[in-house]
């Protein structure tokens, strides 16, 4: 079933053209990664889907991203509904300088979609999810810089979980992590597919084959190939999909 | 030179100019407290001045400044740190914000005797409020915004995009994000200016000149629309103005002052280094 519908998707940064043309159907309850050289438009198409380039000044979008029926990219629509269905997490771990807990029910304070009662519940809840109430659940008033990068990753996953989104949208998660946290952190996104449709941005073509069940490889801001992620990696059909992946592209 | 002794030479002099550093404010401390404190007495600080102000005590000049610096914060504080908040969130680079920044540094750069027949025309004569608190304060106020508004500029723009863009991801609208976790985040560095900017409005004498100051009146003021003693002027009247006077009533004086001034400034230290540790 399909999550996510782009079509036709142009996006321009002032004068240059960063998105050509991208069509591309992200599939429900699947991980999908977007692979390609830096600069090539994935991270501007994931931050089109949560529509955080319009922060952006001089961006100028057309084309339709489809979600559960609705063009999210029609200037009425709502953002808060958006990003409260459709979270993110970035490449650097970004915990807000709060305690643990306050991290976590940050999203339900802004939205008051929680009664206070119920904020211990969800903090545990959400700690589960992203494997860390054990480590964590004697030090919640602690603050969230004072905890290694991947628990700081792992919390700002925690801190989406809160909101309920439906998609995860990763951008380049392990970048910033070693190789141990790394794995883990994957771990947990093949756990976390069962409830949420997850899209990751990632520079590591060994990570995309490993945990994504569809693979889109990007040039130059056009999406080249998009299919099944073993497809991708033993037997695409565009040439520059494969010089990209055997190194000898990029 | 051997290089050696150029650099034993060279961490000499950054040396003595570092201590230099220290010598006038110790020497003034020093000097204030050795001659000013044996005066400093229960009547000095509580009483009314009495014969001239060459007896008595300094009371109303400390409720004056008292008023005079609460009035001014409670001004300056909202007009600047919105303002600041505005710029840096709010703005776009346009011909409006680009003649704010240019008013701003000028500001800081006006001589604080023009702040004071500014003060004189505007508030004093212009709106009729006379030599007031209200129109003291205002004077002030505007006399320190550029530190306030300049310092918390800087702050605002040192916290890191990243928890502004984390806020937005999270659904969080900009005003929510800026409450929420801009503010909280450098509120540590508007307080720094806020800090400043009471230890200028304390201590200046010319604003408040013309605006606010009574040479002698010794009551309380009921309202902000009455005058006041303040101490930076009565310490001019009484090292200046008034023949005979024992000097260690001119000390006892300036030492009160910068009593307030660093008591204000402790208090402003303390509650940052508390959100400071929240954070």
């Amino acid at each position: 079933m399909t999550k996510i519908a782009v079509e036709k998707l142009n996006l321009f940064y002032g004068d240059f053209q960063a998105l050509i043309n991208v069509d591309i159907r992200i599939p429900a309850n699947k991980i999908t990664s977007m692979i390609g050289p830096s600069g090539c438009g994935k991270s501007t198409l994931l931050r089109t889907v949560n529509r955080m380039n319009d922060l952006v000044d001089g961006a100028r979008v057309d084309g339709k991203i489809i979600i559960d029926g609705d063009n999210v990219l029609d200037s009425g629509y709502d953002l808060v509904s958006l990003r409260k269905r459709v979270g993110m997490v970035f490449q650097r771990p970004n915990p807000f300088p709060m305690s643990v807990a306050s991290n976590i029910t940050f999203g339900l304070r802004v939205h008051g979609s929680a009664k206070r009662g119920d904020f211990d519940n969800i903090v545990e809840d959400s700690l589960k999810k992203v494997l860390l109430w054990d480590d964590l659940k004697d030090r919640l008033d602690r603050s969230a810089l004072s905890l290694s990068l991947e628990q700081q990753q792992r919390l700002c996953i925690a801190r989406l979980i809160a909101v309920k989104p439906e998609i995860l949208l990763m951008d380049e998660p392990c970048s910033a992590l070693d190789p141990i946290a790394t794995e883990r952190i994957e771990q947990l996104m093949i756990e976390l597919k069962e409830n949420y449709t997850i899209v990751i941005v990632t520079h590591n073509m060994q990570q995309a084959s490993r945990i994504s069940d569809s693979t889109g490889f990007m040039w130059l801001g056009e999406l080249i190939e998009y299919g099944a992620t073993d497809m991708i990696f033993t037997n695409p059909k565009q040439k520059l999909t494969q010089d990209y992946i055997t190194g000898r592209a990029g | 030179m051997n290089p050696k002794l150029a650099q034993k030479i060279a961490f000499i002099i950054l040396l003595l100019a570092t201590i230099l550093v220290i010598v006038p404010v110790g020497m003034i401390v020093v000097i204030i407290v050795v001659k000013g404190a044996p005066a400093i007495n229960w009547e000095f600080l509580l009483a009314m001045p009495s014969k001239g102000m060459r007896a008595g005590g300094i009371f109303p000049a400390i409720v004056g400044t008292i008023y005079l610096v609460a009035a001014t914060i409670l001004f300056a504080i909202p007009v600047g740190v919105f303002s600041a908040i505005y710029l840096v969130e709010y703005a776009r680079e346009n011909l409006l914000t680009r003649m704010v920044k240019l008013a701003i540094i000028n500001l800081a750069g006006v001589p604080s005797i023009v702040y004071g027949l500014f003060g004189l025309g505007l508030f004093v004569i212009f709106l009729g409020f006379g030599p007031s608190i209200i129109a003291g304060a205002l004077t002030l106020a505007i006399m320190i915004l550029p530190i306030i508004i300049t310092t918390s500029k800087e702050a605002l723009d040192s916290v890191p995009r990243s928890y502004r863009e984390a806020s937005l991801a999270l659904g969080a609208s900009k005003w929510q994000t800026i409450r929420h976790v801009v503010l909280p985040s450098a509120l540590p560095g508007i307080l720094t200016g806020i800090i400043l900017g009471i230890s200028r409005a304390a201590g200046e004498t010319a604003p408040i000149l013309f605006t606010v100051a009574a040479f002698y009146l010794p009551r309380l003021p009921r309202t902000m629309f009455d005058q006041v003693m303040v101490l930076p002027y009565h310490l001019f009247v009484v090292s200046t103005q008034i023949p005979n006077i024992k000097t260690e009533y001119t000390y006892a004086t300036a030492l009160v002052l910068v009593g307030i001034v660093l008591i204000a400034n402790l208090a402003a230290i303390i509650l940052r280094s508390k959100y400071r540790k929240k954070i």
